[in-house]
């Protein structure tokens, strides 16, 4: 496997990484929606990932970060390219990030409230937008002979595109309901757990309708017969674990097969992709691939000592963060958000 | 409207506005750091409420600048894809090393710090600030390789049409950045200094809780002299860095059209005229430039009609015949005036304020209102400070690789630039005033407030009970 091969990895294995743990939180913002019952109950559901959020939306800005350093050309066709929907994910993103810590400052229900609802929105749009982004990124954009992607209003938004959104936004709902019943108990936690039951239909209903979708837009299933099927084996009986777990109380259980979901599914986008980063619906000699995308050797190795090296400690204070705060959160103590 | 101008209108918007954030949060969160440092210590009650009470104003302000910092990063890929595409080679990985290295360390152990106060040892969470502290600086480090492989281009190679890195360790020993990163840091010690010493003359002026601002002062006072002498030594490292490698922005920050006398004087107020090229009046110090650039009192500057020449000799084939090397004159020269006056300002006032200290004397009502307006001028110091390298640089993005006009993504409408810039104002504008709104509620609440913790219960991370 060659540095560029190697750079491809990297960067699917950190959008996992993010789907998996902001995929919860973005889920939790949008559970606070529609589980809780009140401004309490509000708390303690934003308290749950109050000490993670942060570093979760890391693996983004680094996911970013490493296609900007080892992929220059993927990073600035995709970033103009996408102008739009990226600006609706950033005030999305700037909104939520200062609602967790703005929320609680002032004790009036309705400064809350306001703030509530941008933490309800800002979970909502990115994972929504960020579907619609790799779906597209999927069926091919408008990209011409120097790289530039122009792509008119029916390139980003079309059924297609749409129904992925709405894939990914199910994916990280019921991701985030599973990590509730793992972190607050009592009424929260089981109703975190029937909605979950429910949920989990309309995820396995979105994932039906998506791959046949995927089968007919995309040229996916066509380059990457055996491995997708297998993929997609592996989401469905994921999501049918989780279920299955939860049925049981086996929420630790649950929680991991719903991030296996959502990592599986992350991973069958970057299968489907590769060896391209941008498919071109001009032409297929203008597509961005791997090797004409990527930068040169000596950036790529600076770049794989510094992650190699960097990495490990990084997965090791976050694992002891949670490990840390592993406790179920309840309004018994004092919420810090 | 022309989307060159429009990028580089929303560059300069998003950049400065995330630069009130950043340097108040490196500053603020190394003074909380030390804050709890003696606490730990010293074991005095007053130190934790004094790391409570500030910590509780840098969170606000560091949620601000997290959020309006990823703006920074995908706006190269949005505004500036011709860019990202011709330096992204040496470009991106500082940008990739600072996420992976500062911005995990930052937002992991901010969590830890912020609901870790009765579920970690004090150490670790003592710990845990320490290395948010030493995240911020990190991410400083990183994010100024970049910048100063813009300023003076070093460790790489011409190839497949645009610039590789060839040498990473040229890159982070950059002599720009070993100038432009102290006097960053320098800076931004002096932000969080002069906000908390603003706010405790504040306090101190309304005679509330006099005791802890006081020592709160007295913090930042020590902090504000290291701070304000650093970012005047490091400040003079750089310009004579600049003579030697961008000697153009020089001319410019001083205003100098023709070649000066040796000795060279110092400018401190002209009238310039850009059209005619010359100034109408001027007020020199003289030697006062020679020393600036040389450390020595002899020595003269090339000037802009000079260099312009020079530049064209050599820039010319690439750029083309005519082309302007001369950076926008009155705003480099203007921005570079007015940061040092405020750094010599705060200078001043930091070494008045030890003065009066060891006389006993904190307490004088002069200097404490001095020092209210005074935690403004950081702020002005830092953005008339990025102003006069950022517009002192153009018209290049890369100096002598890249200019700013060829650096524009072409297949974004003004249409969406305009939009965005919009947007940002718009929530910027809600951001700032909530925040101020916040900070100003957060310090009439005073430190007293914030014991709510009872430390009795569940200290022990590792015990088994709860889990």
């Amino acid at each position: 496997m060659g540095l560029s091969e190697l750079w491809f990895v990297l960067i699917a294995v950190l959008f996992i990484g993010f789907f998996f743990l902001e995929g919860f939180d973005f889920g939790v913002g949008m559970a606070t929606k529609f589980l809780a019952r009140d401004e309490k109950e509000r708390s303690i559901m934003v308290n749950t990932i109050g000490p993670f959020w942060d570093a979760n939306e890391v693996w983004l800005l680094t996911g970013g970060g490493a296609i900007f350093a080892a992929f220059p050309h993927w990073y600035a066709t995709m970033f103009s390219g996408y102008y739009l929907p990226l600006l609706v994910v950033l005030l999305a993103l700037i909104a939520r990030g200062v609602s967790f810590e703005f929320r609680s400052k002032v004790p009036h229900s309705r400064w809350t409230s306001s703030w509530d609802w941008a933490v309800f929105f800002g979970s909502l749009l990115p994972p929504f937008l960020l579907g619609v982004l790799f779906t597209s990124m999927l069926k091919g954009m408008p990209i011409d002979q120097e790289m530039n992607m122009s792509g008119g209003f029916s390139d980003f938004i079309n059924v297609y595109s749409i129904w992925g959104g709405i894939t990914v936004t199910l994916l990280c709902f019921l991701h985030g309901l599973h990590f509730l019943t793992l972190k607050t108990d009592g009424d929260i936690r089981s109703r975190a757990a029937t909605l979950a039951k429910k949920v989990v239909y309309a995820v396995l209903g979105a994932l039906v309708v998506f791959v046949g979708l995927t089968w007919f837009m995309t040229d996916v299933f066509q380059v990457r017969l055996v491995p997708e099927l297998i993929l997609v084996a592996l989401i469905v009986v994921a999501y049918v674990l989780s279920n299955v777990f939860i049925s049981r109380q086996r929420e630790g259980l649950a929680f991991t097969m719903s991030g296996l979901g959502l990592s599986f599914t992350v991973l069958s986008i970057f299968v489907g992709l590769f060896p391209r980063v941008m498919i071109s619906s001009i032409d297929k000699a203008f597509d961005l691939t791997v090797y004409n995308a990527s930068s040169g050797s000596y950036s790529l190795k600076v770049m794989t000592f510094m992650a190699l090296g960097i990495l490990p400690f990084v997965l090791g204070y976050t694992i002891w963060s949670y490990y840390i705060f592993r406790k179920r959160v309840s309004d018994k103590e004092h919420l810090t958000y | 409207m022309d989307p060159l101008f429009l990028a580089r209108l929303q560059f300069g918007v998003t950049t400065v506005y995330h630069f009130f954030f950043v340097p108040l949060s490196i500053g603020l969160v190394f003074m909380v750091a030390l804050m709890e440092t003696l606490y730990v210590m010293k074991k005095k009650e007053i130190y934790k409420k004094m790391t409570k009470f500030w910590g509780h104003l840098f969170l606000i302000n560091f949620a601000v600048g997290v959020v309006t910092g990823i703006i920074q990063e995908f706006q190269f890929g949005m505004n500036w894809s011709d860019y990202s595409r011709f330096v992204g080679d040496v470009f991106g990985a500082p940008l990739a090393i600072e996420a992976l290295l500062a911005f995990f360390m930052e937002s992991t152990f901010i969590g830890l710090w912020i609901f870790g106060w009765d579920r970690l040892p004090k150490k670790l969470h003592l710990a845990s600030i320490w290395l948010v502290s030493i995240g911020t600086i990190l991410s400083g480090f990183w994010i100024l390789t970049a910048n100063s492989f813009m300023q003076h281009p070093v460790g790489y190679t011409m190839a497949n049409g645009r610039a590789e890195m060839n040498d990473f360790f040229a890159l982070i020993t950059n002599g720009q950045q070993w100038v432009e990163f102290p006097h960053v840091i320098s800076g931004a010690l002096c932000t969080g200094a002069f906000f908390v010493a603003g706010i405790s003359a504040i306090q101190i002026l309304k005679k509330k809780k006099v005791t802890f601002y006081k020592l709160s002062l007295k913090i930042a006072l020590v902090i504000g002299v290291i701070g304000s002498l650093g970012t005047a030594f490091s400040g003079h490292g750089q310009a004579q860095y600049l003579v030697e490698t961008q000697p153009m922005k020089m001319a410019a920050a001083e205003g100098i059209w023709e070649d000066t006398d040796d000795p060279a004087p110092w400018s401190t107020f002209a009238l310039i005229d850009t059209e005619k090229q010359e100034n109408n009046y001027e007020l020199n110090i003289p030697y006062a430039l020679s020393f600036l650039s040389y450390s020595k009192f002899e020595g003269s500057l090339k000037g802009m009609n000079t260099l312009q020449a020079e530049y064209a000799d050599k820039y010319d084939a690439e750029m083309g015949e005519g082309t302007n090397y001369i950076p926008p004159v009155k705003t480099t020269y203007w921005s570079f005036r007015l940061m040092v006056g405020f750094g010599m300002a705060m200078i001043l006032l930091s070494l008045v304020g030890l003065w009066l200290w060891k006389k006993g004397k904190l307490e004088s009502k002069v200097f404490l209102r001095f020092l209210i307006p005074a935690i403004s001028f950081p702020f002005l110091a830092n953005t008339f400070g990025w102003i006069m390298t950022e517009v002192g640089r153009q018209p290049w993005t890369v100096f002598g690789l890249m200019t700013t006009a060829d650096s524009v993504s072409p297949n974004v409408s003004s249409g969406s630039i305009l939009f965005s810039i919009i947007m940002y104002m718009a929530i910027f504008t809600v951001l700032a005033i909530v925040m101020v709104y916040l900070m100003v509620r957060e310090v009439k609440k005073g430190p007293e407030m914030h014991e709510q913790v009872d430390e009795s219960v569940s200290t022990d991370p590792f015990s088994k009970v709860g889990v």
